[in-house]
This record gives C-alpha cells, structure tokens and sequence, in this order.
C-alpha cells in the first residue's frame, strides 16, 4: 500500500508509486455517482481504512460504501474520527481518513483537526454538506464547516459538483502527505454526491507537488554547518518529530556516532533515536531531565533536526542556550527564526539534508563533553525506579517502568494528556520510531482511546497500549464500544489519581494549593469496562502491576486496568511556564519518589 | 516597519479570505490591499501593506507560500520599484469657488472627471504622499472634502526583474506547454511495468 505512504522528501514521490490495491481506479473513464467517485478515488489513493459517523448530508455516499473494498469503523463521537485517523497515520505512515456528516457532525471534527494540524499528521477528514442549491441559506444542519476549518488545516476545499470531486480529493491527499504533512478537509454537498460524473483517476491527478519555494540548502550552509560542528566543544542535537517523519533515524545516529554529539529528543521526537543508545541523553523541557535541560543551557552548539523550539522546550527564550550557536535543519520555512535564531538555516527535508552533511562530518573527540554531561547526569541525580521504597504505594512512575520492563519496550504506547503523559515519556523508554502517539502540540485530553483503536487498524500485529488519566480518559470512553464492535485487542491503563492531575500540580505549585475544580469523581472503570463487555481489574499495589498487566496482555480481547495511584504525586523536575530551562522545579527531599544517580 | 507584499494567487473562491486570515491571526492590520488580474491567465495580483516588525518578513513570506492558492510572494522591502495609488476625490464646490480647485488640481497634476453645479470629483494617480497632500490641502477649505476612495497600494519592481517562481512557471502559452509536457512525462512514468 505504498500508494498511502507519506511523501518524505517533500518531493513528488506519490505520483510515482502504484498502489497494490483493486484496479477499481484504473479502469477505463465510467460514469460514476460522486458516492462512488468518493470511494473509487479513496481506493485508488491506497486507503483501506476509514473511521466515521453518518447523517443526512452524507448519507448518499454511506450508500454507495458497500460497493468498494473500503473498512469502515464506526465510532461514537465524531472527535474520536479525527482522532482515530490521525492514529492510524502516527503509527503508519500513511494518510488516515474520517468521515463525518455536516453540520454538528462536521463541528465534532474541529479538535481531532486541530490535534492533527499542530502535529503535522496527515489526515483527510471528508464531511457531507447540503445541496450546494441551499449553501449559505442556514439550511438544516447547514455549517461553514471550510470556514471553520480554514485555520486548523493545511487546505480544505469544498466540492459542489461531482465532476469535480476526484481531483479535489487526490489534491487533498497530495497536500496532505507532502512537505510538511498535516490535515485536509473535504466538504462535498449532497447534489455532489448523488450526480454523476465520469470518473477518470489517473486524469485527476493533481499537478505535480511544487515544494515550497523557500527551501533552501546551500554548498555554503552545509560547509558552515560542518565548520561549526567541527569547532564545538559542547554540541548537542536536538532531535524532533521531524526525525520520524522524514525517516531519517539512522542518518541523525550516524551523526551523532560520527561526531560524538550527545541527542536530547522532544516529547514528540521520543523513539526516533533508540533510548537504550548511550548518547542518548533523554527527553528535553518543561518535564525533560535536570541534566538534560543544564547541558542544553550550557552548550556551544545546538543541532535541531525537525523540531520547532516550542515554548514547552524552550522556556524563556530570552535566557534559552545563551551560549550556543544555532543549526536548524528543518523543513518548513516559516518555522526558521520563529522562536529561536539559527547561525546556519537548512531549510529542507531532515534526511536529505542529513545525507548531504554526513559526508562533510569526520571523526571527533567529544569524550571530554560527554564526561561533563554524565558527571552533571550524577550530581543532579535521577529517580531511580528500583530505589524506590517498597511502601506498597502505587506510583504511576511505577506503572510506567513495569509496563516498559514488561512489554519490553516494544509495545506501541498511546497516552492522553496530563501528569500520565510525562510519566510515560520519562519512564518508558522508546527504541524504536512510531511506537509512541501522543498530542503533543495541542495537548488534547480524551485523544489517546481513539487515535489507538486507529493505531491498532493500522498495525493489527503490534501490542497496543492506551495510558490514559481518570480525566481525559472519561472524555472518549465511549470508543470502548468501537473498540467491542471492531473487536479490537487494545490494552488499556487508566492511571486513576482521583484528579485533573497536571492541572492540580499547576494549583499546587503556582496557586497556592487552591485545588479548584480539580478532584474528578469517577465511576469505576472496571465496571464501566465490563459493562461493554471489556474484562479488567484494579491494581492497587506495586506487587500487583506484573500479574495484572501480564493478565491484560493474555485476554484475547481488549482490557482494562484501573491504576489506582498516589493522588498528589506530582512530575517532576518541571520548568515553570515562562523560567529559564535551568530554573527547574526538583522533586522535594523528603518524598519517596527519591531520585538518585543510579538510574536504570 | 511597513511591509508591502506582493503576491501572485489563483483566482478562486475563497482564496482572499485565506490570505486575510493569515494576518488576522497574527493580529496585525492590513493597510491597504489591491488585487487584479495579472499577465497570467487564472492567476491574480495583489499588493498588500502592512505593518510589523522587520524580521517578521520572512515568516510571513514563508506563511504565505504555504498557502495552497499562493504561487508566489514578493516581499518588495526596500527594493527598487514603482508605487502608486489611485484615488477619486468628490469635493463640494459651487461654482464661484471652483477656479482655486482647478489651480490646486493643476498643480497637483490631477484630473477633473466629473462636474455638477454643486460638485466636482478628482481624480489623482501618484505615490501616497502625493495624495495625502492634496487631500490636507483640499481639507484646509473647511468641509469640501464629501467622499475619498482609494485604491490603495499597488507596487512593480523596476528593471528587468522575475521572480525565480514565476520564471519556473514561464509564461501563458509556454507555461501550458510546459505543464503538458511534465503531465505526460509522469502519465508515462506512472504507467504499469
Ligand atoms: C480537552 C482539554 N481540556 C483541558 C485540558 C487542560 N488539562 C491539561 S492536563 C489536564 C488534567 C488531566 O487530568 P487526567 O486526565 O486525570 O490526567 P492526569 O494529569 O491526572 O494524569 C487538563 C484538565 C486539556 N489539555 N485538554
Ligand atoms: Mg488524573
């Protein structure tokens, strides 16, 4: 199905590749309903999957569904649409889709968009609208939903004629999957969908993919860049999202190898270089590692490798690595000098741009930095899971560490949003890309339920782990019965705090412990499970993680656990929105959770 | 700073509204924006003002360039080029006082384009301060002035100069040749083994 794989060299590769799919879009030019120009053109463009909800306006093409070899996951909330497709494209590659019908059907959309928009994932939400005779009349379930969506897509079109319909939507695709990748919506009117049109795929492709017109890769900025790496004493890379989405992880390891240049990785970025690998110096920012963040502070050298310096990573830029020289590599041009001034811009693809440097790196000494860093790694010492004291205390940090230690790492982890979120990023250590999906950019509660069920459409074969919080996971809960009536091995961990829990650690830290609307009643998950017919239990111990997450892992079906956690646990270190990347929040003395030198 | 893009979109519905919306979410003000028809068939023109800061140009540039309906972005900055504005000025005039009009227009090459017992409209092409001064003259006759419009900025550059975009694209019928020529070189690559 390469025909769905994602461009990665910003290039026009997709006209090129051949989907392995039905010759139903290669017939000779037929006359076709647009329902069935819908669907013809979402198998020619290689889609297998799609997630949705009908209605009215988009009931002509719901028709027109069974006619094509074309999966289609009902979900509950048309939320957990975009957020299933966006999912399904985290964990494969390839371009998800959604399907929703106007009006508030189209609205239920607006945050999984969003949610795959700050995250550059690419999806093509398709929405039915009313008969293009009734536009802009306020018809029943009429929405503006392009112009609602304008602002949260990369593109969106809207479609009123069936002859129109193939080309807008292989446009849709290219733009979706191209450069730097995110959402495309695609509304088509019901006169659209119910007129014929010949249909004709290979004669609406789109024009081929222009790359934008201010990338730029110079002779003279690589030489620069190889000169200012050759020169640093205290380089560091940074590495991002970007790095997976370009598929560029052995090139950022050869470098990093090469110039023995320690890799501290974004939230989003976890996964593209191997945790286990030992310049691998762990994850960045407002909850990265005490060490992490002071040899950032203190670098001369800073290579940022498809990430954006968000405010999360940054923290105060005024007094961000004040001692270091920028190269950002990067593929989006409008993200140059946005946050952070580079020394040298290469504005392109990661792995273009990486394969054009790596012949300019040579061999360097970098022990004498990286003793400084392991020297610093000691003294502002690490938590330590195994120094932990056996109090028979729950902590979600437990429940990371065993989950990592039991699934080998090699499970494919899905988390919400909140304090679960940070745990999982700094206990769980991530070899490979692709194996952790997470809002990152957004930050969308109620996201992990649904984008796992996409995820495990997309790769039935791997162990699939959603860890959400008591919160967020009470937004979506109702996908557990897409995830009943898809029969869907999913395992999920709900870490049960009885709390809004990051935003009642803000309370504590920074307003005065005044816990405002932040203790959450819950019902009981495992209950709430059975009731759709999903096994699970409570977990209340350290001593009864592994039976129940080996007990989770057995079920021939999906499962849940109620980790029922320390309440007031907080993540820690933390930069306070706002303070410099060293003025870090540390975990106090007298807590358990002890941190020490010995981290494993 | 002042900033003056120029920008070459396709001529859809809807492409305005993309192009507004992008400095509508940075909050910044539009000052002026013309948009025509360019030399190019399905391809129009605009000249957008605005202020921000100077190394926002860049980004905006690169924002707008993402944009699928944009083709390509000027950023003119300092560059050498050519600026005007038109502006069609109606000014109360009985006809005892009219002779002063007809000097100040005289002087400020501007033209007399409509003419009634009460009434005249002038029209004036030129840079903005041009037409700032005089409408501050006209205005020093207290309440002449009836209605101002403005087409606000439009801006060439000057020489022999193309942008790298549009010289890709070449021109009209070249351009169609071009196209053609790229779609049948993909409709055989793309052709089964
Ligand atoms: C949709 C949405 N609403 C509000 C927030 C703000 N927010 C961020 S974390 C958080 C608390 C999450 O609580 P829970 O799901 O229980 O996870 P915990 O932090 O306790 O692990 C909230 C309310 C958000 N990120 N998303
Ligand atoms: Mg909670």
């Amino acid at each position: 199905m390469n025909a769905g794989t994602r461009d990665e060299k910003g290039a026009n590769m997709e006209d090129h590749a051949k989907p392995e799919n039905t010759n139903a879009h290669r017939t000779a030019p037929t006359r076709l309903t647009g329902s069935e120009i819908l669907w013809a053109t979402l198998v020619g463009e290689g889609v297998t999957d799609v997630f949705g909800y009908p209605g009215g306006a988009i009931l002509p093409a719901y028709d027109a569904l069974r006619k094509f070899p074309i999966r289609h996951v009902l979900v509950r909330h048309e939320q957990g649409a975009a957020h299933m497709a966006d999912g399904y494209a985290r964990a494969s590659g390839k371009v998800g889709v959604a399907v929703a019908t106007s009006g508030p059907g189209a609205t239920n959309l607006v945050t999984g968009i969003a949610t795959a928009m700050l995250d550059s994932v690419p999806i093509v939400c398709i929405t039915g609208n009313v008969s293009s005779k009734v536009l802009g009349t306020d018809a029943f379930q009429e929405i503006d939903i392009t112009g609602i969506t304008l602002p949260v897509t990369k593109h969106n079109f809207l479609v009123s004629r069936a002859e129109d319909l193939a080309a807008a939507l292989r446009h849709a695709f290219q733009i979706a999957r191209s450069g730097r990748p995110g959402p495309v919506l695609v509304d088509i009117t019901k006169d659209a969908q119910q007129a014929t049109a010949i249909f004709d795929f290979d004669a609406a492709r789109p024009r081929p993919y222009r790359p934008h017109p201010m990338l730029r890769v110079e002779e003279s900025g690589l030489a620069a860049a190889a000169e200012l790496i050759r020169g640093s004493k205290r380089p560091i890379i940074l590495a991002g999202h970007g790095v997976s989405e370009s598929g560029a992880m052995e090139q950022v390891r050869t470098l990093a190898e090469r110039a023995q240049i320690p890799v501290a990785l974004t939230l989003l970025g976890l996964g593209g270089f191997p945790a286990s690998h030992p310049l691998n110096m762990g994850m960045m920012g407002m909850h990265g590692e005490a060490w992490v963040n002071n040899a950032i502070q203190e670098a001369d050298l800073l290579i940022a490798c498809g990430m954006r310096f968000d405010d999360r990573v940054t923290g105060k830029l005024a007094s961000y690595a004040p001692h270091a020289k920028k190269i950002h590599i990067e593929i989006d041009p409008a993200e140059i000098n946005k946050n952070v001034k580079a020394e040298v811009a290469l504005v392109g693809d990661l792995r273009t741009v990486l394969e054009d440097l790596l012949p300019r790196i040579s061999g360097r000494d970098g022990s004498a930095w990286l003793k400084t860093i392991d020297a610093s790694k000691g003294a502002v010492a690490v938590r330590d899971i195994k120094n932990l004291p056996d109090s028979g205390h729950l902590y979600a940090a437990h429940v990371m560490h065993d989950l990592w230690r039991i699934t080998g790492g090699n499970a494919l982890v899905v988390t919400d949003v909140g304090q679960h979120q940070m745990w999982e990023a700094q206990y769980f250590h991530h070899e490979h890309p692709r194996t952790l999906i997470t809002s990152g950019g957004l930050g969308t509660m109620g996201y992990a339920l649904p984008a796992a069920i996409g995820a495990k459409m997309a790769c039935p074969e791997k162990e699939v782990w959603v860890i959400a919080g008591d919160g967020g996971f009470q937004m979506t809960a109702a996908e557990l019965s897409t995830i009943v009536q898809e029969k869907l091995k999913i395992n999920i961990a709900v870490i049960n705090n009885g709390y809004l829990g990051m935003v009642r650690q803000w309370q504590e830290f920074f307003y005065e412990r005044n816990y405002e609307a932040t203790p959450l009643v819950s019902p009981d998950f495992v209950k709430l499970a059975e009731a759709h017919g999903i096994p699970g239990r409570a977990v209340r111990t350290r001593s009864e993680v592994l039976g129940a997450v080996e007990a989770a892992r057995s079920a021939p079906g999906a499962y849940l656990l109620n980790f029922l956690v320390e309440k007031e646990d907080s993540v820690y270190p933390m930069i306070p929105a706002g303070s410099a990347l060293h003025e870090m929040i540390r975990r106090p003395e007298r807590d358990p959770l002890e941190e020490s030198a010995r981290d494993e | 700073m002042l900033h003056t893009f120029v920008a070459y979109v396709e001529d859809k519905p809807g492409v305005l509204t993309r192009v507004a919306s992008l400095f509508r979410r940075l909050n910044i003000n539009i000052h002026s924006l013309t948009v025509g028809r360019s030399e190019r068939p399905g391809l129009s023109r605009l000249t957008l003002v605005c202020e921000a800061s100077a190394e926002a140009g860049d980004r905006i540039r690169a924002s707008l360039f993402k944009l699928e309906n944009v083709v390509d972005v000027d950023d003119i900055a300092q560059a050498p080029s050519v600026t005007r504005e038109l502006a069609l000025i109606k000014v109360a005039a009985a006809p005892q006082s009219r002779s002063r009009i007809f000097d100040l227009v005289e002087v400020f090459r501007a033209r007399i384009v409509d003419l009634t017992s009460e009434s005249l409209m002038i029209e004036m092409t030129g840079v903005e301060s041009k037409i700032e001064g005089l409408i501050e003259v006209l205005r020093e006759d207290e309440g002449r002035i009836l209605e101002i419009c403005r087409s606000g900025k439009m801006t060439m550059r000057r020489g022999h100069h193309i942008s790298s975009v549009l010289r890709a694209m070449g021109t009209g019928d070249e351009e169609s040749a071009a196209v053609a020529a790229l779609r049948e070189e993909e409709r055989l690559a793309a052709e089964p083994e």
